[in-house]
């Protein structure tokens, strides 16, 4: 064995094959799905939808690639650039952005829809990590000390709450929130900050607007209005007990064929795959993200500088949060809002996004052992 | 850049700690996701997978076509037709108001209350808009499909009386099914919106007529469009019911009695197939079939000669003079009298310090039963009735079936009324006065008879003493028509008592001083027995119409008789409310439904009668009696 190693050697030894795996292996899944929730629409459109999430694969991992390349202290010194890209981005929407869905979500450049706030999602991660990384500070964080990040984080957060996207919006302070207490706060303020919390529960209930109320209450008792609010959370409930222990079989799923699942292919799209593979099936995939998840943490934990670790943190925390969130929510336990199924839902956005911290991750992860 | 080593080693140090924290957080949220998988999938699966099952497949109800109501020649009096109903789904429609008016240039119907229905009813339940449209208004529909989102069209039997009025007592309709009736009802049998024989036939052969629902499965997608068949049970046709009415004599007997009010029944007395039988007023069936509305109903109920009572069973008269049939027979069987026996008639009778008139002020003078018959002597029958007393007149009445229900196989019966002793002490606590017995010798007083009854009563004449069951429904099935009337109970009276009144109730007609001369120059050899009953007075001042006074005061008239003399092939009993006598009103009606049921059944015209008016015009046969 030699001391001295091509770069290119190094790379293929520690670059992280079992984590793109997983993710690719996601990714075939989600197609799948799309491919069977649709393949009885009428609309020709509605049926090739799995082929645009083909093509959506193809631009993140495109994308992905050029992550992976780029010395990610690049990154670290673009942050306020591309954070002010971001803002700058989401503000437009605000003028000239699509409204799908009743809320402007959405940018269009060159004919492709992306949703700004995805995007604003990385983004927000990097400017974070790169703001404690700048700190240099030993110990925990105190109250002064997270200021900065903070109003960083609600500008965005505004914008998308406006929008309204309560779901995207409520990422950025779950985001900020992991990050900060990843790197280390003061324990009394993770105390007042749940003392707080507690005490504005009641207040922000009035600050909602009526159809968020509703969607609250629809957990509680999803029957009260079964034609209306508690629809979906119904036939969500429905389409995943009637897959029973093994399964309606792969395109078999009738809740989802015979479009009694609404959002089927986006934020239901874990119904539709529970529907058709069961009780087995559902348990196989969140054990393989449960390994994709351990798999991140691990370059979390062994990342060489604090914003690498910082970074793939925030990724963690964001895929995490949204992970969980949308299995709730398909279980019946949240609320329902627009929270999409990490690399199996349908949306180019959602998916670029999560390739883009993907592809950070690996970057990190390869990084690890190189010399400062 | 080199970092200070002690700000890297505490952070090394503190995110060392965060891997536990974040694989114990994650490690929960796996478990509940896992338990809540695990309850719905598993635990609650059979109760999810129902749902979803109702959710893909819709069950359609499919009904049996129910059976015609025939009549005895096979001839349709009630069918079944194919209807257009337009119905719509709320929730399919996209601009309820919009889509309305538009449909509203066409088709007639109240816009305002359909919207209200839509309000009042879950999105997913089709609402009825109009039923029965008729073709011009199913092309408009089909024609602007892409203009009315949500509204369809659907097929559905229409029941159809075919004649209206004619014979709706007997045919009766159907009507919505009651909450009441459902609950009896089994399951599978009937469901919600279901129309069911609610009176008549219609309701008493609902078993035979409705047929077997049919089911079909369809799989379904959300907004309801059907995309696969799974499964269908055909339904079953219900059964034809033939009837024993006789079209053409029923409709003779309808022409008959225009603009009149009563009832009239005409039976084979051979057999105890009632031939045609009618209530007026009556009510159109069709009115009632498909949904009777509130106001409408209200009418009905409310109107005072009572359309939907059925005359024929329920309607109680006082038989008047028809009954001094059943005092010849008491007096003839009990030996009060001789066929020879002479009363002397004044024109009136003394009892105790009360004098009782005939209705011939002058007197009939010597009278035999037969000429009392005849002329309707009350005297005669005043006397008869003191000798033989209320007890032994009852026992008479009630065996020519009155005072007790037929058992004709249609509903509700009243029984009517024939008094005796016994009857008065327990329903009036009274003992009987001799003065009633006076007043009931001529069918007045207590009596009461159906016209039912009075038709079995003249059948039994009619067919030398058979008490005859009637029967509504002539069906080679078993099981599905009536008793039969094959083996009819004896009157217990000889016939020599038979053959003296037959032979008298024929002189009725024929005799110079008959009471139902009127009609001796018809075609056919008539007997029978006129009868005028009294209507019970109204206080003066209850009413201020002068002319609506007189209506209702006026008598009752009443013809029983049969035809022809020799071989009696139809019996009648006609009832005229109001109408005078029964010679002059009655009687008439009686004839032109024997002679239409006659020549239908091509019984020859009888030779001209004895009496001798031969040089009348009106002795040659009609050639159309109708």
């Amino acid at each position: 064995m030699s001391d001295i190693e091509l770069p290119e050697h190094r790379f293929l030894r520690n670059f992280d094959f079992m984590l793109l795996a997983i993710t690719l292996t996601l990714c075939a899944l989600g197609v799948t799905v799309i491919y069977s929730s649709n393949l009885q629409s009428d609309s020709e459109f509605m049926r090739s939808l799995y082929i645009r999430q083909l093509y959506w694969v193809g631009i993140s991992l495109v994308a992905m690639s050029i992550v992976i390349w780029i010395d990610y202290r690049l990154i670290e010194r673009m942050a306020y650039p591309l954070y002010f890209f971001g803002v700058g981005c989401l503000a437009a929407v605000g003028f000239s952005g699509r409204v799908i869905g009743g809320s402007q979500r959405w940018l269009s450049v060159g004919g492709f829809n992306i949703q700004s706030s995805e995007i604003m999602k990385i983004i927000l991660i990097i400017l974070i990590a790169r703001i404690f990384d700048d700190m240099r500070k030993e110990g925990d964080l105190g109250v002064l000390d997270l200021a900065k990040p903070l109003i960083f984080t609600l500008i965005p957060f505004a914008i998308v709450a406006r929008q309204p996207d309560l779901g995207t919006a409520m990422i950025f302070i779950i985001v900020f929130g992991c990050m900060a207490f990843f790197n280390g706060i003061q324990r009394r303020i993770i105390i007042w900050t749940a003392g707080i919390s507690a005490f504005l529960a009641p207040v922000s209930w009035f600050m909602l607007k009526p159809y968020q109320q509703e969607r609250i209450l629809t957990i509680l008792n999803p029957d009260a209005d079964p034609m209306g609010h508690g629809y979906q959370m119904i036939q969500s409930k429905i389409a995943i007990g009637s897959g029973g222990l093994w399964g309606k079989g792969i395109f078999e799923g009738t809740q989802s064929k015979l479009n009694f699942l609404p959002a089927k292919h986006t934020d239901f799209i874990f119904s539709v795959f529970a529907e058709e593979a069961g009780f087995v099936g559902a348990m196989i995939f969140i054990t393989i993200f449960f390994f994709f998840l351990m798999r991140l943490l691990e370059i979390v934990l062994h990342a060489r500088d604090k914003f690498g670790s910082l970074v793939v943190a925030g990724i963690l925390c964001m895929i995490t949060f949204n992970f969980f969130y949308n299995l709730g929510m398909t279980l019946g336990l949240f609320p329902i809002v627009g929270i999409p199924l990490p690399f199996i839902s349908y949306g180019g956005s959602s998916l670029l996004t999560n390739f883009l911290g993907i592809g950070l991750a690996l970057n990190i992860s390869v990084s690890r052992y190189k010399l400062g | 850049m080199l970092r200070p080593r002690t700000e890297w080693e505490s952070f090394i140090k503190h995110r060392k700690s965060m891997g536990p924290i974040f694989t114990a957080l994650v490690g929960v949220a796996f478990v509940i996701v896992t338990l809540r998988l695990w309850h719905l999938q598993i635990v609650q699966y059979s109760s999810l997978a129902d749902r979803a099952e109702n959710n893909r497949v819709r069950q359609m109800t499919l009904d049996g076509r129910r059976g015609k109501i025939l009549d005895r020649n096979g001839f349709p009096m009630v069918d079944s037709r194919p209807s257009f109903q337009l119905s719509l789904i709320p929730e399919d429609v996209d601009n309820p108001r919009e889509t309305l008016d538009f449909l509203r240039r066409r088709v007639d119907f109240d816009v305002d209350s359909t919207l209200d229905k839509m309000r009042h009813s879950p999105s997913f339940q089709t609402i009825v808009i109009k039923k029965d449209i008729d073709r011009e208004d199913v092309a408009f529909v089909e024609e602007n499909r892409l203009d009315l989102p949500g509204v369809f069209l659907e097929v559905k039997a229409w029941r159809n009386y075919i004649f209206g009025q004619e014979a709706s007592h007997i045919l009766g309709y159907l009507g919505a099914i009651s909450s009441a009736q459902l609950a009896k009802a089994p399951k599978s049998v009937y469901s919600m919106d279901d129309f069911i024989g609610q009176y008549g036939i219609e309701k008493v052969h609902e078993r035979t007529l409705r047929g077997a629902k049919g089911y079909k499965r369809v799989e379904v997608d959300a907004a309801g469009r059907e995309l696969a068949l799974l499964e269908v049970i055909r339904p079953k046709s219900g059964h034809d019911l033939r009837l024993t009415i006789d079209f053409t004599t029923q409709t003779a007997a309808e022409r008959a009695f225009e603009g009149k009010m009563g009832a009239a029944v005409a039976i084979d007395p051979n057999n105890g197939d009632i031939i045609a039988a009618l209530s007026k007023p009556g009510f159109d069936p069709n009115v009632f079939a498909h949904g009777i509305s509130g106001d409408s109903w209200k009418k009905f109920i409310q109107d005072e000669f009572h359309p939907l009572q059925n005359r024929i069973t329920r309607g109680q008269y006082p038989p008047g003079s028809t009954f001094k049939i059943i005092m010849a027979a008491a007096a003839l069987e009990e030996g009060i009298v001789s066929p020879e026996t002479t009363i002397y008639c004044p024109g009136h009778y003394r009892l105790g310090q009360r004098t009782y008139r005939c209705w011939k002020k002058a007197g009939h003078g010597s009278m035999n039963l037969t000429s009392a018959l005849i002329q309707s002597c009350d005297v005669y029958f005043y006397t008869v009735g003191l000798r033989l007393g209320i007890d032994r007149i009852a026992k008479y009445a009630k065996m020519f079936g009155l005072g007790k229900r037929t058992n004709i196989n249609l509903g509700a019966e009243s029984p009517g009324l024939v008094p005796s002793t016994d009857w008065k002490k327990k329903a009036r606590g009274k003992p009987w006065i001799m003065g009633e017995t006076v007043s009931c010798s001529i069918g007045q007083g207590y009596n009461l008879v159906t016209p039912i009854q009075q038709a079995i009563m003249i059948a039994a004449i009619a067919n030398g003493g058979k008490l005859v069951t009637p029967r509504l429904v002539n069906s080679p099935r078993p099981g599905t028509g009536d008793r039969p009337g094959a083996n009819p109970k004896s009157v217990s009276v000889s016939p020599d008592t038979i053959s003296v009144i037959r032979n008298a109730l024929r002189l009725v007609v024929t005799a110079p001083h008959g009471t139902a001369w009127r009609i001796k120059n018809g075609p056919y050899s008539y007997a029978g027995k006129t009868g005028t009953s009294q209507v019970v007075r109204m206080k003066k001042n209850e009413t201020s119409d002068i002319e609506e006074i007189k209506f209702k005061h006026r008598d009752h008239a009443l013809f029983v008789g049969f035809a022809p003399f020799d071989d009696p092939k139809i019996a009648v009993a006609v009832i005229v409310e109001h109408a005078g006598h029964g010679g002059e009103a009655a009687a008439p009606v009686a004839r032109k439904i024997m002679d239409a049921y006659l020549q239908k059944i091509n019984v020859p015209p009888s030779t001209p009668q004895i009496t001798g008016h031969v040089t009348d015009k009106s002795v040659l046969p009609m050639e159309n009696p109708l």
